[in-house]
């Protein structure tokens, strides 16, 4: 299905509209979707490995679902996560630098957040220009959370946003995968090792 | 066993921001016979608050949280106040109401840990300023205690709207002059602690946060009374410095005068016959287990 609005890399303004009253659909079980529009999920790998591969600060996200041991499947994800993030380092070029930061909790932190080691839904922009970053990847961030940070990236920033979310997916992000698994995120990490170097480094 | 709920993913504890790595590692969750004593040896369970300097409703938190017999299995629940903004900090479950419902929520949530968590203790703590408590949520505090609802009511009492800019409240004393109240409170202070007894509370206490072993020792028995018997509740002087006049060093000192016997926070206490009970056989059981740590101890050496 095609939609007029395609969910880009902003900034796109002070309060961009949510991607769903635009149309935007979420992609049903087996598909994802790339700036809105559904595809097949594989096709949305490729696409999430070349971003990480052709950014200058390419970095995970990992949130409350996946720091926290909570249950055998969380660790299993961690444990995917954290090869994804090192699978990501050794493919890229020297100029090139991956990030892991943490979103640990979802609170109004005062007097502010150390933009340094870790992301705050309520103001994920000061992590992503601290740190220049410019393609990023959720993943264990509760929805409401998710969606909230989503539209602020994309309003202020010019940052290509992932989901890879163990629910339905979101239309906030630019490729948004759903029923995130550890198995899942181990795919997406055999896709960056299979671009390593067919993908353009970032010019400086 | 509480510490195992909090594991963080090992991959992931490199990453964690130090104040979570240190709620694992050094925390004292699950620890028997915790108190305020823990403080300045582990990490305590709230991290920078965001009150004003000097505000000794810092000190009553970092008081009661070290006190809380079991802050795993404590769910806390605010309003609004100078306390709502402290809540975010703290490493114990809380919920924020809406101005003054504290009490009914705290209703509904003890009887659904208690049906969700059968056999189980799980405590449940208001803590609320005087102006939730006292004015606004008067109702839903009178109502809880009716019903005998098991849990704790703590009030911090600083005697006006403080957070607002220093509107007159039901708990500030006859007599006083505020930034917003420049008439002067015309009526008595409410006597809440005498109307709690009178509504059915098994515990209550009026004192101010002054000295930490007094405060660790109320908030024992209020939780203990409440989770055994019924509701309980203390008024706690937390004196808002900015808006009585005073500097950051003063709370202190603002605290010990108003404690004075002729003063209106003068230590008083009331207890039902069924709580004294109880709290003198969990006295026992405590002298039984610090005796018997001393001989472990002494065995050690």
């Amino acid at each position: 299905m095609s939609t007029m609005y395609e969910v880009l890399p902003g900034p796109e303004h002070f309060l961009p509209p949510a991607a769903a009253s635009m149309g935007v659909r979420l992609p049903d079980p087996g598909q994802a979707h790339i700036h809105g529009k559904i595809v097949n999920e594989d096709d949305a790998m490729e696409a999430a490995a070349r971003q990480f591969l052709s950014a200058k600060v390419p970095t995970i996200f990992p949130g409350p679902l996946v720091l926290w041991a909570w249950n055998e499947k969380a660790a299993k994800k961690a444990t995917a996560i954290r090869h994804l993030y090192e699978t990501i380092k050794e493919s890229v070029t020297p100029s090139q630098q991956a990030m892991l930061i943490p979103m640990p909790d979802y609170r109004p932190k005062y007097p502010k957040i150390n933009p340094e080691i870790e992301i705050n839904p309520n103001h994920p922009n000061l992590t992503i220009w601290h740190n220049k970053i410019d393609a990023c990847m959720f993943v264990g961030v509760h929805c409401h959370q998710a969606n909230l940070s989503l539209k602020i990236i994309r309003g202020g920033t010019y940052c290509y946003t992932i989901a890879m979310c163990a629910q339905a997916g979101h239309e906030d992000a630019m490729v948004s995968f759903r029923d995130a698994t550890a198995d899942k995120i181990m795919r997406l990490a055999d896709w960056v090792k299979k671009l390593k170097g067919s993908v353009e480094p970032p010019k400086d | 066993m509480s510490k195992e709920r909090i594991k963080i993913a090992p991959e992931m504890f490199d990453i964690m921001p130090e104040e979570y790595q240190d709620l694992v590692d050094r925390a004292t969750y699950g620890k028997e016979g915790r108190g305020w004593k823990d403080i300045g040896t582990s990490k305590e369970l709230i991290e920078e608050h965001s009150l004003c300097a000097g505000c000794p409703e810092s000190m009553a938190f970092r008081y009661i949280l070290a006190s809380l017999p079991a802050p795993e299995d404590t769910v806390m629940v605010g309003s609004t106040g100078c306390t709502s903004l402290v809540f975010p900090h703290v490493g114990v479950h809380n919920i924020h109401s809406l101005f003054g419902n504290q009490n009914a929520i705290a209703s509904g949530l003890k009887r659904a840990l208690s049906v969700r968590f059968p056999g189980q203790v799980k405590d449940v703590v208001v803590l609320a300023g005087d102006g939730a408590t006292v004015d606004i949520g008067l109702d839903m505090t009178l109502q809880a205690w009716f019903r005998q609802e098991k849990f704790t009511t703590i009030c911090f009492d600083n005697e006006l709207y403080a957070n607002t800019g220093g509107q007159e409240s039901g708990l500030m004393q006859k007599g006083f002059v505020a930034k917003m109240a420049p008439v002067g409170k015309t009526f008595e202070k409410v006597k809440l602690p005498e109307i709690a007894r009178e509504s059915g509370c098994h515990y209550v206490v009026n004192c101010t946060v002054s000295k930490p072993n007094l405060v660790e020792k109320v908030i024992k028995n209020a939780i203990h009374v409440a989770r055994e018997i019924g509701p309980t509740y203390l008024q706690l002087y937390t004196p808002c410095i900015l808006e009585i006049g005073k500097n950051s060093m003063e709370g202190l000192q603002e605290m010990r005068d108003s404690e004075k016997p002729t003063e209106r926070f003068a230590y008083k206490e009331y207890v039902s016959d069924e709580a004294k009970e109880l709290l003198t056989e969990l006295a026992a059981k405590e002298k039984e287990r610090k005796a018997a740590a001393k001989k472990q101890l002494a065995g050690k050496a």
